[in-house]
């Protein structure tokens, strides 16, 4: 029998029971359409996640930290007069204990660390056009790991830390606000900044803007270039208290090519920063989290998804199990016609394969269609905020894999019930009524 | 063109002390316990006896459907006993047309697709096939059937469209398994004349199992098994 021949014929022996196919292709429909949504709502997610990464992170730094202090069970630790400050409120981007000036020392005498910058918190009251009303004043969030990052940039530049000129990087919705026409027209033109010292005296600097950023799940608020947080920072900087920074950014020598920086630099610099009871993380170690939280949530509906799918799979069995049963005379001829058991086989199993394709590729049509409409309306309502999010993304490679993955499983599903098809014996075959 | 096999031609088919044994212990059952048989080209063998005296254990051997216990099945002069499965599975599709008493028919298939089953599985071109097919059907008069199902024909057609199903490989020999048990005798004896007329005209071998006396007073030679054992009629 011609391989064209045994995969037409087991085609149209799949639908010789029609209604029998049908429920066995619709359990197989509910786990492929599952595994599809699954499948696309974690690559939307991760992927972007991947993106916000991107826009924060420049590859070559470490956010460094002091080490939490793993020591719990030996009592209260001692006091040191040039010891590490504590934080007075909680902050999310370190752990409760601060960076004093000899951490900052340390860092810089590493091999391997080519520029350490601290971090700094300033708060600035309002934002202007310049030269606009008091009522025209708009409160303005700082960002404050945005000098070492990278905005996601609509228009514009990102900020220049080498110059001297003081710099500020906006959110979109601050366009309209301040009276410029579209983000393109902002670029370069002057804001006005308002700010307390630590005098509790208003204060005002102008700034220019750099670029207009989109508002990014990680980067929120606006960033400010060094030139203006060290303005500000010297201006809040309450007189006699000691340098304390939350966290600090080590810049990174790279040992590549073209002076990249490697994992194996990153590694390094990290296991030299352990041993001076600091903590380094790149922005992907942090997020890294985040995306191992997403998995573990799409593992588990996948995990659904799968049960779905086995229970089908007993249906697949049930279904040629009988199908070999009505059709016994007829292999039985079709062996005593000479049909070898191997094609036997191949007819049955590809019956199933044949269900598996079409519940498969049925389910996954459908969870793309019903998936982009969902995914749409909610980008247009609920996950407006997230701009440049799609919540479910149908990559052809995952729902490509989806329908393999399932179609073999209906394979495997048909083996029992091939070989008992292949292995029956032509006259006994003939005899059974 | 009777049975005149050509002189010191090899028999087409030619058994020698065959047995088939089945089970062991206390359900040991002897269906043949020693048969040595040669049917010559051309010829119609009438293979007679009461139910379960081994007469359609010995066809099954035969037609290389069964292996035997013990001995030996020769096709011209080959042995097919040992033959490897594959090549078993060839000689039966090439050489051996099949007729049944129950036609084993494909109900949800066309009467030309029932027609070009061996050809499908011996791998013939679906063209090929179809014409082929038609040309079986037409020389048993039922070429205008061929898109009809094959549940919609009669008793009479039916067997017709098996004995086209046998004819449609070209085959050396025809086994026919009570042939004529399922029909009225009219219809019996219409089928009858068209399997004697494919061995006159066409030269093909003919092997019929059978308990009907008239059909086997019509074959060439007859044989008559009991217990396993020839006791009328010459093996040879």
């Amino acid at each position: 029998m011609r391989t064209a021949d045994v995969i037409g014929n087991a085609a149209r022996n799949a639908f010789r029971s029609r209604l029998r196919t049908t429920l066995t292709v619709l359990s197989l429909f509910v786990g492929a359409f599952t595994l599809t949504l699954t499948t696309a709502l974690g690559a939307g997610v991760n992927e972007y996640v991947a993106t916000q990464v991107a826009t924060v992170s420049t590859g070559d730094a470490l956010l460094v930290a002091p080490a939490v202090a793993s020591e719990t069970t030996e009592g209260p630790t001692p006091f040191e007069a040039d010891g590490r400050q504590q934080a007075t409120q909680p902050n999310p981007l370190g752990s409760g204990t601060l960076l004093n000036a000899a951490d900052l020392e340390t860092m810089r005498g590493l091999d391997g660390v080519d520029l350490v910058e601290p971090v700094r918190m300033i708060t600035l009251d309002w934002v202007a056009a310049d030269g606009a009303d008091e009522d025209a004043r708009f409160e303005l969030d700082i960002n404050p790991s945005s000098s070492l990052g990278r905005s996601d940039l609509v228009a514009g530049d990102q900020l220049d830390n080498g110059t001297d000129a003081a710099q500020v990087v906006l959110q979109e919705d601050y366009v309209a606000a301040l009276g410029f026409d579209d983000a393109e027209s902002a670029i370069g033109e002057t804001v006005e900044l308002g700010y307390t010292d630590a005098a509790q005296a208003e204060q005002t600097i102008e700034a220019e803007v750099a670029g207009i950023a989109r508002t990014s799940l990680f980067a929120a608020g606006a960033g400010t270039n060094e030139s203006l947080t060290d303005a500000v920072t010297e201006a809040q900087a309450i007189p006699g208290q000691p340098e304390a920074y939350v966290l600090a950014v080590a810049h990174l020598d790279g040992t590549g090519p073209d002076g990249a920086v490697t994992d194996q630099d990153v590694d390094d610099v990290k296991a030299l920063l352990a041993d001076a009871d600091l903590t380094g993380q790149t922005v992907e170690d942090q997020l890294g989290v985040i995306q191992t939280v997403i998995n573990g949530i799409i593992g588990v509906l996948s995990a659904f998804s799968v049960i779905a799918l086995l229970a089908a799979s007993f249906g697949i069995v049930n279904t040629l199990l009988m199908s070999v049963q009505e059709r016994t005379r007829e292999i039985g001829l079709m062996k005593a016609m000479g049909m070898s058991d191997g094609r036997v086989f191949s007819l049955f199993s590809l019956e199933a394969v044949v269900i598996g394709f079409l519940g498969s590729a049925i389910g996954a049509a459908v969870a793309i269609g019903l998936g982009t409409v969902i995914s749409s309306a909610l980008a247009a309502g609920p996950l407006a905020d997230l701009p440049g999010l799609t919540i479910l993304l149908f990559d052809p490679v995952n729902v490509l894999l989806v329908i393999v993955v399932i179609m073999l499983v209906a394979f495997l599903s048909g083996v029992l019930p091939a070989r008992r098809a292949a292995r029956q014996d032509p006259i006994d075959s003939l005899r059974y009524e | 063109m009777t049975s005149a096999p050509a002189p010191g031609a090899p028999p087409v088919l030619s058994a020698q002390a065959l047995t088939k044994t089945y089970g062991t212990g206390q359900s040991r059952f002897d269906a043949l316990k020693g048969v040595s048989i040669d049917v010559h080209r051309g010829e119609s063998l009438a293979i007679v006896g009461k139910s379960g005296s081994g007469k359609s254990t010995l066809m099954h051997l035969l037609a290389l459907l069964d292996r035997p216990t013990t001995g030996a099945v020769e096709i011209d002069g080959e042995d097919a006993a040992s033959a490897p499965a594959k090549r078993i599975n060839h000689l039966r599709n090439d050489r051996f047309g099949f007729v049944f008493q129950q036609f084993f028919l494909t109900a949800q298939q066309s009467v030309l697709e029932n027609v070009t089953l061996p050809l499908l599985v011996a791998g013939v071109p679906p063209r090929e096939r179809a014409r082929r097919g038609m040309a079986a059907l037409d020389s048993l008069g039922l070429a205008d059937k061929a898109r009809n199902r094959a549940n919609d024909l009669s008793g009479g057609q039916k067997q017709r469209v098996v004995i086209a199903r046998a004819l449609v490989n070209e085959p050396d020999v025809i086994f026919a398994d009570e042939p004529t048990g399922n029909l009225d005798t009219a219809t019996g004896t219409q089928v009858e004349d068209i399997l004697f007329g494919l061995q006159r005209e066409r030269g093909i071998t003919l092997v019929v199992v059978t308990h009907d006396e008239d059909l086997a007073e019509r074959c060439d030679r007859r044989v008559t098994i009991a217990d396993g054992l020839i006791t009328d009629g010459a093996g040879r």
